[in-house]
This record gives C-alpha cells, structure tokens and sequence, in this order.
C-alpha cells in the first residue's frame, strides 16, 4: 500500500508541474500587453515601462516562471495585472461562496443520485426503472445554463419576482437568505452529475447482484431488502465514489457559468472576468489551483479506492 | 458445442446480410429503439441543417416583426429584441451547431485516434510522455481549458472549431491508447510481425482499422459534448461571433431583454437538449451494436 501510495503521490506532483508549465505557456500566448491593459490607450512609453518593471516582465521568460512559481508554493498569489489587488484577499473573499456551491451540488448528487440508482435497480425493467433511466437520459441532454436561465426569468415574467443579484451573503450572517441565493444554482448545477450517478449506481449494483455470493444470499432466503442493503451495497458503491471525484472537475467548469449567471461572487465567475480581461496574473494562478484541487482530490478517491479494494493496487 | 452453436449463429447472421440492408436496419432498430430514437432526431436536424434556407421563413439577420412578440402563427417562436423570426434563428443555428459540432469532433477523434494507436502500440518513451501530456490536459475543468484556448485567438467559426478539437483529443487517446495496448498482445499481430510486416503497415492494416468502431463510438457521444461546449461558449460570449446565429448566444440574449422573453430562452435551449439527446441515444445505441466490450460502462 505505501509503495502505491507514494508512486501516486509523485505521479500527482509531476502532473501538476506540468499543469504548471501548460498555465504559465497559454497565459504568455495570449495576445496583449498587461501594461498597456491596465494603463489604458493613452499610456506612454516611459508608463509602460515602469508597469513592467514592477510585474517582472521585462526579465527573461524563465525567471518570470521561477519568481511565479517560487510565489505560488509560498501561498503568494500575487497581484491582479489590472486592479493591483491582491489576488490572496480576493481568494479569500471568494473561496466560501464556491466552496459552498459545489459543496451543496455534491449534496444533491449523492442524496438523490444514489437512492434512485437503487430503486432503478432492484426494479429492473418495471416502470420505477424506465422513469429512472429516462431522467437520467434526458437530464444529461439539458444544458446547465438554460435551465438556469429559466429559472431567473420565468418567475420575472409570470410573477414579477426577480431574485437579489447581488453577490452571495454569508450563510453565519443570514442563513435564510444565503438558502434562497445557493439552492436554485446547486440544483441547477446537480442535474448532469445527478443523472451519472443514477446510471452508474444501477448498473454497477445490477453487476454485484449477478455475483455468486449474492446468489448464495438469496439461497439462503435473505429478503431482497436485506441482499441489496446487507450485501450488494458495499461493493457496488466504490465505483460510484470514483466517479463522484471525478465530477469535481466538470463541475468546476460548471461553475463558471452557473455563478456568473446568478451573479455570486466566487471563484468560478472571478476566472471566467480575469480571462475576459486577460488578467494573466490571476488566471495562471487560479488555474492551477483549481486543477491541483482536481489532481489531489482525484488521489485521494485513488487511495481511498486501493485502500477499499487491495486488487486495485496490483493493476 | 459451444463452438458450433456460435457457428450456427454466424451462419444466420450472414445469411441475414444476403437478405438486404433493410432487414439489418430493422433489426437494428429492434435492438436498440432509443438508438434509432437517436438517429431519428439526428436525421431531422441535419436535414433541417442542410435545407435551413428553404425552411426558415426569414433571414437570420432580418428585421422580420416587432420586437419581443409572443409565439404566434406568424412567428412561431416570436421574435427578439430586435424584430428578428426566432424560428428562422434556430433553424440557421441547427446548420452552424452541426457544422461546429462534427468538423471539431472528426479533427479532434482522427488525431486522439492517431496518438492513442501509437502510444498504445509503440509504448517506450513517446508512450510514457502522450500518457503524461493527456494526464495533465483532462485535469483542468473542459470549461476553463476551452475559455483560455479560445482566448488566444480571434472569435470566429473557424477558431471555435479548432478550440473544441484540442479538448477533445486527450480523452479519445486515451481510450484508444488502452484498447491498443490490448490488441498488440494478440496473436494476428505477433504473426503479422513474423512476416516482416514494419510498424507502420501494423498500424495502418491492422491496429487503426480495428480501432475504428471503438472511435465511432466515442465519437458519436462527443458529437453531443461539442454541441454543448460550443453552446455554452457563445452563451458566454465567447463563441461564434455575430451575425452568425447560435443558439447559445440566443439564450444569454433572453437573459438580457427587456422586457423578458422567455421564447427566446426556450426554443434555442428545447433545440439544444434535443439535439444533444439525439447523438446520446445514437452514441448508446452504436455501443451496443459495434462494441459489446463497452457495454454498462
């Protein structure tokens, strides 16, 4: 298991140099001076310089990585190229407001997703099942901004309600509120990952209850109740987990769309602004922590899993 | 026994292949209905694609009404903000939507297709840094590689495409890199290479070919995965650039008109799901037929 664990655990670090190394090259593709961008069209030379001069970016190409990186290890994440704000006190602001969203999203996933998935199964081709599977189907199919969009605007036109767009209000100051602002997004959000976990949740118990140990359950008249809950459950549900860290990527994405439609302030929409506006300084940084946040979380479903199931670690 | 029974089946089934590509068609379609569902909304759409000038009963750009109408006979989906048909709009959007959507994924699966049968077939160093590369593309969200793909260049059809492509590739060689990984070990290859067959001959006669359902169906289903990255790209403003319609675009329009019109909102996004249901059901029903080993996943 240690030996596993670590050849992850570098494996892990190797990727997200790389991350690193793809980030820093794009952002330094983009078309765009930042001195120009934050000093606007009527800047001149002498301006453009010292703005250079105070990002670094007259120093060679490497340097300027080294100086980023060295910075990101130390938990610096620098200055936003147009506002000169710390990006670390902006993170700060905006890191509860995500980390709630997808925290909630995950919750709907696994509250719905799962129960489903098991009545789907153990009502095979009955019309529980069909319902189930339709949804999911059907589901996977809508795309996450349209229905959010609907549902802002469709109580605007029939009632004349408009909810408050004005950035997230802490869940500690007024919990009413804060419900009100986050539950229409996660369940918006929900909806694809929700229906791949219905799918693989069916059909990865259907597979466990072909198993001879389950047929011995029943040979030994267990109640179907007491086959899936007792027996079938446990190894059907570790597939599930792994797909359930992998979601957090897509959602990510997801949560770009999703928070700048409802207007709250977090990281997703902060990222979807910074490359807008080619703020490179932010983008880069936000970036890979985001996709550190992806890599780490992946190995630890990847340890939990070997840890659960000791085949996995030998393949 | 086993043995003859499959040959038995074999038999019939050629026998059924001498009966016409009607009778294979239909028993397709018993095999999997949801998959001829599938290809039933496919047909539609492209055909809607293909003929949109006929059908659309304005031009996309033209000022055909009044701002904002309701549904009605004339308009059958309103209009928007500035007067134009909808219908019209959506139906231009099924051509450009299509065209988006399979150039980005045919671009996108013959290059995964081409790395992911040298990776898994060569293995050694160029193995080692695809597996590594591919590692490092599918751990950012697809959503912020694509925004910062498409940032660096100018907004335009030809860009949009090109975007989409790259996000697709590493997962396709993945998936082939595995399943090539596998068909190396068989003996036809081990054979072919007895006979002095090169690298290259294997790749192209044997291992490419026998890649290609697998491909097909992956391909299928990220038809429908390009429909919505593209969507949501021009739903966030960064997509096809107007005057081309897009039914993403249209939706973020709605959002912003006043006063508000949910017609706008619905018709393009009723499209979108459609549209993304149809090459899901395909792509699920194409599994089932061309390749049983992906069967349940």
């Amino acid at each position: 298991m240690l030996t596993y664990a670590i050849r992850r655990v570098v494996m892990a670090l190797m990727i997200l140099w790389f991350i690193s190394v793809v980030v820093f090259i794009l952002m330094r593709l983009m078309p765009g001076d930042p001195a120009l961008l934050q000093q606007g069209i009527s800047a001149t030379p002498e301006m453009i310089e010292r703005v250079n001069r105070e990002l670094g970016l007259n120093n060679p190409i490497p340097v300027q990585y080294v100086d980023w990186l060295w910075g990101v290890l130390r938990l610096d994440l620098g200055r936003s190229v147009l506002s000169q704000q710390s990006v670390t006190d902006e993170f700060l602001v905006r890191f509860p407001v995500s980390f709630q969203l997808m925290a909630l999203t995950l919750l709907w996933t696994v509250i719905l997703g799962i129960p489903f998935g098991i009545v789907s199964a153990m009502r095979r081709n009955k019309w529980p099942d069909y319902v189930v599977r339709l949804t999911a189907i059907v589901a996977l199919a809508i795309p996450s901004f349209w229905i959010a969009t609907l549902v802002l605007i469709l109580p605007q036109q029939q009632w004349g309600y408009a909810p408050r767009l004005d950035g997230a209000v802490s869940i500690f100051e007024n919990p009413s509120q804060n419900l009100k602002q986050f539950i229409p997004p996660s369940l918006v959000l929900a909806f694809a990952p929700m229906a791949s976990v219905m799918r693989l949740t069916r059909s990865s118990l259907l597979e466990v209850l072909r198993t001879d140990y389950i047929r011995t359950a029943r040979a030994k008249g267990l109640a179907d109740r007491a086959v899936v809950f007792k027996h079938a459950m446990k190894n059907s549900v570790i597939p599930v987990v792994t797909v359930i860290g992998l979601q957090v990527a897509g959602l990510l994405g997801g949560s770009v769309i999703i928070e700048q439609i409802f207007n709250l302030n977090g990281l997703g929409q902060y990222i979807y602004r910074s490359i807008l506006q080619k703020d490179f300084a932010v983008v880069q940084t936000l970036v890979l922590y985001t996709a550190a946040a992806v890599v780490f979380l992946n190995l630890a479903v990847d340890l939990a899993y070997g840890w659960l199931d000791p085949r996995i670690r030998y393949s | 026994m086993l043995e003859t029974v499959q040959g038995a089946r074999i038999g019939r089934g050629q026998a059924g292949a001498r009966r016409g590509a009607l009778s294979i068609a239909w028993r397709t379609v018993r095999r999997t209905p949801l998959g001829a569902l599938g290809l039933l909304l496919i047909l539609v759409l492209v055909f809607i694609g293909v003929f949109a000038p006929l059908i659309a009963p304005y031009e996309v750009n033209e000022f055909a009404g009044l701002p904002n109408e309701a549904p009605n006979g004339t308009f059958w989906f309103g209009t928007d903000k500035f007067g134009q048909d909808l219908f019209s709009r959506v139906v231009f959007g099924a051509r450009i939507s299509l065209q988006v959507s399979f150039l980005s994924v045919i671009g996108g699966t013959a290059v995964g297709l081409l790395v992911g049968s040298f990776s898994g077939y060569k293995g050694g160093w160029f193995d080692t840094v695809i597996q590594r590369a591919v590692d490092t593309l599918i751990a950012f969200p697809a959503l912020i590689l694509l925004l910062m793909i498409v940032r660096l260049m100018e907004p335009s059809l030809r860009n949009v495409i090109i975007t989409i492509a790259i996000v697709i590739i590493p997962g396709v060689a993945r998936v082939v890199r595995g399943a090539a990984l596998a068909e190396r070990n068989n003996q036809y290859i081990e054979a072919a290479t007895a006979l002095g067959a090169t690298d290259g001959r294997i790749l192209l006669r044997h291992i490419i070919p026998n890649m290609l359902p697998l491909a097909i169906v992956i391909s299928t289903t990220l038809l429908g995965t390009a429909i919505l990255a593209e969507a949501s790209l021009s739903f966030l403003g960064l997509g096809i650039p107007p005057p081309n319609p897009s039914w993403g675009a249209d939706i973020n329009a709605a959002r912003n008109s006043f006063p508000i019109n949910i017609a706008q909102a619905f018709f393009p996004g009723l499209a979108i799901t459609l549209t993304v249901l149809g090459f899901n059901l395909l792509g699920d029903g194409l599994r089932d037929v061309l390749d049983p080993r992906l069967r349940g996943s």
